[in-house]
């Protein structure tokens, strides 16, 4: 599985890549958590407000205020 | 009720008597549980209305739009849209890459953080209605007109050519539909987000006032930022730029400043400079924005935003 947190590097983007980390920890599944800081990729991806969660391709979130815990978990088991 | 509270607090509680140091206090018990409050109530309300507005279907709505009438949508929907100066860049150029004209795409950039709501908030609870709603309404006027200037001035050119080779991926959003209830916890975690951000600004702010309105002389301020002085706006515009991110901790301040003399359209002009006309936001837009461009919506903003002053120093 392909897990990808997009953002500058604001302290919420941080925060984003932290939970995603946990969260596949937690689920004990086997993902990679990439983070995207360029802007002009951020864009690309389509994401319009960051921090933004991509997995496997698919724009889970996007934007304030973040997902707890147990919903980025849900949003990366719904792939 | 509230300002009875702080009466008694201050003179029965507290035992003081009436006097300068006793006003600036109760000035301060009250101002804090009521802008306090309000700042609570509205940010959730607002919260929970912008959770239907994501900039994503801003961008949807405004793609198929000519000028003028994106004009005035973007300037609406840069109200609702919920807007983080950190979040400009890939904002700017989502919009740019959707066909959304330049010139719109500034009404919204111009309006999302001027039109804010704890700007609005602040105002409401400490000047009133009026003022609230006259401020909203000149500041959309602001983003419309200053965004269609830009847009008949064909800048494009202007911006980073950088922005132009940018295609979408065309990955597919699966933003899932928020129930009521979802929408309303993170309603809450914004409210607590924001209030954790400016509390301390709001207070100290609000300390600063009762301080003016306890110690400063009645009409202090009016030969320097009254309605006669000509160079009062520009000067108030002038100190609004460096102040961003605080416009909770500068209404406070300001409303007691208009107590001492300062004119309401000298308070409009700096209130506007402040939240629109922000350093740190100019250095993120640097990245898309060629240094030509940035001054010519720089430019544009300090004029209109001091033509505004003017204005309402004249009718008001």
């Amino acid at each position: 599985m392909e897990i990808k947190v997009l953002g500058p590097g604001c302290a919420n983007c941080h925060r984003m890549e932290e939970l995603a980390k946990t969260a596949v920890k937690e689920l004990g599944i086997d993902a990679t958590v990439t983070k995207i800081t360029d802007i002009g990729l951020i864009a690309m991806h389509g994401i319009l407000s960051t921090p933004g969660l991509i997995v496997n391709g698919k724009i889970k979130h996007a934007g304030k205020p973040l997902p707890s815990l147990d919903k980025v978990k849900e949003l990366i088991k719904s792939e | 009720m509230l300002k009875a509270f702080a009466h008694y607090v201050v003179y029965f509680l507290f035992g003081m008597e009436q006097g300068r140091l006793s006003g600036a206090l109760e000035f301060f018990i009250y101002d804090t549980i009521k802008i306090f409050f309000l700042l609570s109530v509205i940010i959730f309300a607002v919260s929970v209305i912008q959770s239907y507005f994501p900039p994503e279907r801003t961008k949807r709505i405004l793609s198929h739009k000519r000028e003028f009438i994106g004009n005035i949508l973007a300037a609406l929907l840069g109200i609702v849209t919920p807007f983080c100066s950190c979040s400009a860049v890939p904002l700017f150029i989502g919009f740019i890459e959707a066909g959304i004209p330049l010139g719109v795409t500034f009404s919204f950039l111009i309006s999302s953080p001027m039109v804010n709501e704890i700007a609005l908030v602040l105002l409401w609870g400490l000047f009133g209605w009026k003022i609230a709603l006259i401020y909203m309404g000149t500041g959309l006027f602001v983003a419309i007109v200053a965004g269609m200037i830009i847009g008949k001035l064909k800048l494009e050119k202007w911006v980073e050519e950088y922005v132009y080779t940018i295609h979408s991926l065309g990955i597919t959003q699966e933003l899932v539909k928020q129930k009521f209830k979802e929408r309303l916890v993170s309603a809450r975690c914004s409210t607590e987000d924001i209030l954790k951000r400016v509390w301390l600004y709001v207070v100290i702010a609000i300390g600063i006032g009762g301080f003016i309105h306890g110690y400063v002389p009645e009409d202090f301020l009016v030969r320097y930022a009254g309605p006669q002085n000509p160079f009062g706006v520009p000067v108030a515009v002038a100190l609004g730029v460096p102040l961003y991110s605080n416009a909770a901790g500068v209404i406070p301040i300001v409303y007691a400043l208009m107590e001492k003399g300062m004119s309401m359209g000298t308070v409009l002009a700096f209130m506007m400079a402040v939240t629109a006309l922000s350093l740190p936001e100019m250095i993120i837009l640097r990245k898309v924005l060629k240094i030509k461009l940035l001054a010519v919506f720089v430019g544009i903003m300090t004029i209109t935003i001091i033509g505004v002053g003017y204005l309402f120093n004249a009718i008001l």
